[in-house]
């Protein structure tokens, strides 16, 4: 193989321009090529978020109901985010080649983070008192009325004030991971230099111990908490299992948008998408593995305080109102979130294959909306799962907004990292 | 030019006749033959190699491996066997409650259900590659090579088998030669 690395005046190497890797590959994407998905995206966004904020309004119960299909959609949009996050940090600390020529579709993914993922926070602030009510209200004083040992017990973290700081510090944190990695990126493409590479690798690790920390605590903290009697250590686990699985999925899914348009083409191949398709199945069969390592362990143990969680989510008989009781969702994810793709996935042929690949794509993130429901609304809707215009409307406003947000960084950046000095491995890599 | 070598080495043989093998020197010579021998129509070909060449079973028109179909038959046989193991046990021959839970309780056999379908899949995986490429045996014809030591440090070799309906062994032999090969040897079984 010859040597593809360039000698500057200095003396030190670096990448050489993608004309000389990858002659005729369009790297920029054309003024206003993506302008009409992201507008489109951008307007249902605002209607979303703005028609859900006036249906807040309405009364105290669509109050509630706007809160918590918020917190659903809210959550369902960060997994995806946060799930770009740990794939840009997991394939610089394992120098993976084959995965540069899809990596700055997931820095700019994660990049809205900050500030998008923030501001869209803030009708989260305005509802807190709705949405975590259960251990704001507790009586913590031992000499009241209703005194509830338990949530005294955790007050030295579950309280208002820490409550926020914590928030706070997740953004913290995901900002600067998320624009460093992505900036660094944006860097290499003007100078090619490899020590940029290396220092990336370098800060993942830290990077991927922030990130395991904020993922696992902001899951305890935003979902968790809403029944705050109820705990389990492996929570944040499932939650970024989850993630992952769903931000794989939606990688193929802007992949292919973006192959649509035009753009990676001869770049991104079966080969690509294969390891994607690999990655998905995996991460999807590791969120059974967890969610049924917490419910093994609490079935067995049988413990009044841990089953309870389980309990409301057993429900199996059709209240008034209730589209699928709680049972029954569960047993839908089990079906839907491993046993069908596990089965559909299973053979290369369909992880190569476009159009199975995106069935699967789509399939499984319904399915981990589907999660985020399960996980979140019990407290709300005991019975089962009850859909409101509210639930459509959040979705559609955070999703939108982040995606359009997500789409305006895709457009303003290459479309691949031009100067990488893995390119050519990514460009040339196939399956053993 | 060297003509053909017959093998003189192994006085015992039966005589009969196993393939061609010929020498080449480097990775992408032998890549180029293969696909040279596989146009030429010759289906029971094999490279021998010191390490593995990317992309070599393309040449060769290998399809491919039939062992996923043996590790899932596997996996399978391990999900019914203990399912059926832990409802008898547990259900028919000696009901057991334990903790408050039914007899045959799901939960509890899943962890079982997992390992006996990892273990027999990772059984039939190892064994089922050694039943697809005969093993184990004490001799092959390819040992009979008098340059074969030279396959574990800098040399290649490429065979093609008798039972290749194209095969004939002077005009395969001449053929190996033709496009390169070095030490072309007709190897007896």
């Amino acid at each position: 193989m010859t040597d593809m690395t360039l000698t500057n005046g200095a003396g030190a190497h670096v990448a050489p321009p993608v004309e000389q890797v990858a002659p005729g590959v369009v790297t920029r994407i054309r003024e206003g090529d993506l302008k009409g998905v992201s507008t489109i995206l951008l307007g249902l966004g605002v209607v979303g978020v703005v028609a859900t904020l006036v249906g807040s309004f309405l009364d105290e119960e669509s109050k509630k109901q706007a809160a918590f299909s918020y917190l659903v959609a809210y959550m369902f949009t960060l997994s995806l985010a946060l799930g770009s996050l740990f794939f840009v940090m997991i394939q610089h600390i394992t120098r993976a080649g084959w995965s540069i020529v899809v990596r700055r579709i997931a820095e700019n993914m994660a990049g809205v983070l900050f500030p998008w993922m923030a501001i869209l926070f803030v009708p989260i602030v305005l509802w807190y008192h709705e949405l975590w009510h259960h251990w704001i209200d507790a009586v913590t004083d031992p000499n009241q009325e209703g005194y509830d040992a338990i949530i005294a017990g955790k007050s030295g973290y579950l309280n208002v004030p820490f409550f926020f700081i914590r928030a706070a510090l997740y953004f913290v944190v995901w900002g600067l991971l998320a624009r460093y990695f992505r900036g660094a990126s944006l860097k290499q493409d003007q100078s090619g230099d490899p020590a940029l590479t290396l220092s990336m690798a370098r800060r993942s690790s830290i990077g991927l111990l922030l990130f395991a920390l904020s993922l696992t605590f902001a899951a305890f903290d935003w979902m968790m908490s809403l029944d705050p009697h109820w705990y389990s250590t492996i929570f944040g686990v499932c939650y970024f299992g989850g993630s992952v699985m769903a931000m794989l999925a939606m990688l193929a899914l802007v992949t292919m948008f973006l192959q649509r348009k035009g753009y990676l083409k001869d770049v991104v191949n079966a080969e690509h998408y294969h390891d994607i398709g690999k990655l998905l199945f995996a991460f999807m069969v590791f969120w059974t593995y967890v969610n049924f390592s917490q419910y093994m362990l609490i079935w067995y143990a049988n413990i009044p305080e841990e089953t309870l969680w389980y309990q409301h989510r057993a429900e199996t008989h059709v209240h008034e109102g209730v589209l699928v009781p709680w049972g029954y969702v569960g047993a839908s994810l089990i079906i839907g979130h491993f046993l069908f793709p596990f089965a559909f996935l299973m053979s290369r042929h369909m992880k190569r294959n476009r159009v199975t690949l995106a069935v699967a794509a789509v399939f499984l993130l319904v399915m981990h909306w589907l999660d985020m429901q399960y996980l979140i609304m019990p407290t709300l809707h005991h019975h089962g799962l009850h859909l409101t215009w509210l639930d459509f409307t959040a979705w559609f406003g955070v999703f939108g907004i982040a995606a359009s947000f997500a789409l305006r960084n895709i457009a303003s950046s290459p479309v691949i990292p031009e100067r990488d000095p893995r390119l050519a491995e990514s460009l040339h890599f196939h399956n053993v | 030019m060297t003509t053909v070598e017959a093998n003189t080495t192994g006085s015992a043989s039966s005589g009969q006749v196993w393939g061609v093998v010929a020498e080449f020197g480097s990775a992408a010579a032998i890549y180029a033959a293969a696909e040279k021998v596989t146009a030429e129509g010759y289906t029971r070909v094999d490279s021998h190699t010191p390490f593995p060449i990317h992309g070599i079973e393309k040449a060769l028109r290998h399809g491919p491996s039939h062992l996923g179909w043996l590790v899932a038959c596997g996996g399978i046989t391990g999900i019914l066997a203990a399912q059926v193991m832990q409802w008898w046990m547990n259900e028919v021959d000696y009901e057991m409650w334990v903790s408050g839970k039914t007899p045959y309780a799901w939960p509890s056999t899943i962890p079982i259900t997992f390992e006996l379908m990892v273990l027999l899949s990772a059984f039939c995986a190892v064994f089922g590659m050694f039943a697809i490429n005969r093993l184990p045996r004490l001799h092959h014809p390819i040992f009979t090579h008098s340059r074969i030591v030279q396959v574990t440090d800098d040399k290649f070799f490429l065979s093609i088998e008798a039972r290749d309906p194209k095969f004939d062994r002077t005009r395969t032999a001449q053929f190996l030669e033709s496009i390169g090969g070095k030490h072309v040897e007709v190897l007896e079984d």
